[in-house]
């Protein structure tokens, strides 16, 4: 696969961020890929700094997780874990995954989620299990995630899936190359919001999906998810914290997040990630929204998001209706 | 993992072969299926293409299947083509007071998952036993009820045929 994101690239991508250099892109229409882009360059340069010491190998290791590529994905891998996520995705979450026939059978498409359950998002891994035996694994299919997400150990296993580094190139790429894109706007902030705010869409105002939509000229496919933010009790997202002690600052992470969950007990930052509790988790499709059949030519782009979220949250009041009682569903 | 379940129904085998061999049919009585499409020009016969999906767990899992055997009115196999790795009979046998017994046979796993693949598949038997049963017994229900249709629209004709 020709013209791969090479971490030079990326940092090249990172410092002109940095320096605040308007490319006219994702990158500087997304806030929340802008941030993700920032973290990388923070990271990237806090090893160039350290050189060979352990903050140099946890650089490097950074570095590497930056250059996922959308080749990264494999089919047969996939394949072959199917039944471990189907397994779990049934047995422990009880999951229900409703509308896939809304997703159009073929071409590109910007699927756009709500984010839950802080670094251990069940839900995406219900929903990339759904896709994957509805359309089958040679569909393609990658989710953006967050450059900390693939730095991590745990990202290497993430790669194979199809998730990349979310950044401008890798969505639109993905999308020239005919992919479903998974893509959560609301990024770290929505996903390590308190509990009691589960049952609310909250995108923080990040628009930069539906320029990129009217840009490749893809429909978007909502997908609304219940039951991951109660798989712990998370307390606050610590952007507060975040800032004391300058974390926003040196890997450019607006949140410190704190919750009660297993096994840590008070859980800050979940670096390390949680054991879920088994809250039953329910995602719903919408039909497909054609921007400029419904929105005309111009389409404006506020008014896309608006209704985009409006559309979003009466979904999930309804799913919310549903509940009898959390986690047990 | 191999499941087989079989069912007794009051009507000649070629009634119960066209009934289930027609795959405009099969989301009427197959319990569990979600999806059973045509692909390709070929509607039936060895060759035809259907892509399938089966709601089991959390999933609905199944994939691209073909007709790999037809001798009619007798058995019927399909093989996965993509998808889960799946192979299917219908095996169709008369009984001497014409009835038939038809029996469905289906074996499924995922090549190369391991223990993950071995412990889902003994898992999903159940669920998926239970949608073998469902299905004999509405294909039983579907095809005895096609059968007295047809014979009072017989006997109707008959009668109709005799005034005149």
């Amino acid at each position: 696969m020709g013209g791969q994101a090479t971490v030079s690239e990326q940092a090249r991508r990172n410092g002109a961020a940095r320096n605040g250099v308007r490319d006219g892109g994702l990158g500087s229409r997304l806030p929340s890929l802008r941030g993700m882009a920032r973290l990388g360059g923070g990271l990237a340069g806090l090893g160039r700094r350290a050189g060979s010491g352990l903050g140099g190998q946890v650089a490097r290791r950074v570095q590497r997780g930056l250059a996922a590529d959308l080749d990264d994905r494999d089919p047969d891998y996939v394949r072959e874990h199917l039944p471990l996520l189907w397994l779990v995705a049934s047995l422990w979450f009880r999951g229900e995954v409703r509308g896939l026939g809304n997703i159009p059978e073929q071409g590109p498409v910007l699927l756009v989620g709500n984010h839950s359950g802080g670094n251990v998002p069940a839900d995406t891994f219900l929903f990339t299990l759904a896709f994957s035996t509805y359309f089958g694994v040679e569909r393609r299919f990658h989710q953006l995630a967050h450059n900390l997400v693939l730095a991590f150990p745990v990202g290497r296993m993430l790669r194979p899936y199809g998730a990349v580094a979310a950044s401008r190139e890798h969505a639109r790429r993905a999308l020239d190359e005919g992919a479903a894109v998974l893509v959560y706007p609301g990024g770290d902030w929505e996903v390590h919001r308190p509990s009691w705010d589960r049952n609310k869409i909250d995108f923080a105002g990040r628009k930069g999906f539906i320029q990129l939509a009217l840009e490749r000229g893809v429909p978007i496919v909502p997908v609304v998810a219940i039951g991951g933010q109660e798989t712990a009790l998370f307390l606050a997202r610590g952007d507060r914290l975040a800032s004391a002690l300058g974390i926003d600052r040196l890997l450019r992470l607006k949140v410190m997040p704190i919750s009660i969950a297993l096994p840590w007990v008070v859980n800050v930052g979940d670096f390390l990630g949680h054991i879920p509790l088994p809250s039953k988790l329910t995602i719903e499709v919408l039909p497909a929204i054609d921007l400029e059949a419904e929105f005309g030519d111009d389409p404006d782009v506020d008014e896309v998001y608006d209704h985009l979220v409006a559309r979003m949250q009466e979904e999930l009041d309804t799913l919310v209706a549903e509940r009898r009682l959390p986690v047990l569903g | 993992m191999r499941l087989n379940e079989s069912i007794e129904i009051a009507a000649p085998r070629q009634l119960v072969w066209d009934y289930v061999t027609d795959p405009s049919n099969c989301l009427h009585f197959m319990a569990g299926v979600t999806r059973w499409e045509v692909v390709g020009e070929q509607r039936t016969g060895r060759g035809a293409r259907y892509r399938m999906l089966i709601r089991v767990g959390s999933a609905e899992v199944g994939g691209l299947i073909e007709v790999v055997e037809w001798q009619p009115p007798e058995d019927m196999a399909w093989s996965s083509v993509l998808g889960v790795d799946q192979r299917g009979r219908w095996r169709l046998r008369e009984l001497d007071d014409g009835r038939t017994r038809a029996e469905l046979r289906y074996a499924y796993g995922v090549a190369g998952a391991g223990i993950s693949g071995w412990l889902a598949e003994l898992v999903s038997a159940p669920q998926l036993g239970d949608h073998l049963r469902r299905s004999l017994r509405q294909l039983k229900r579907q095809v005895e009820h096609e059968r007295l249709r047809s014979d009072a629209a017989r006997r109707r004709r008959e009668r109709s045929s005799l005034a005149a």
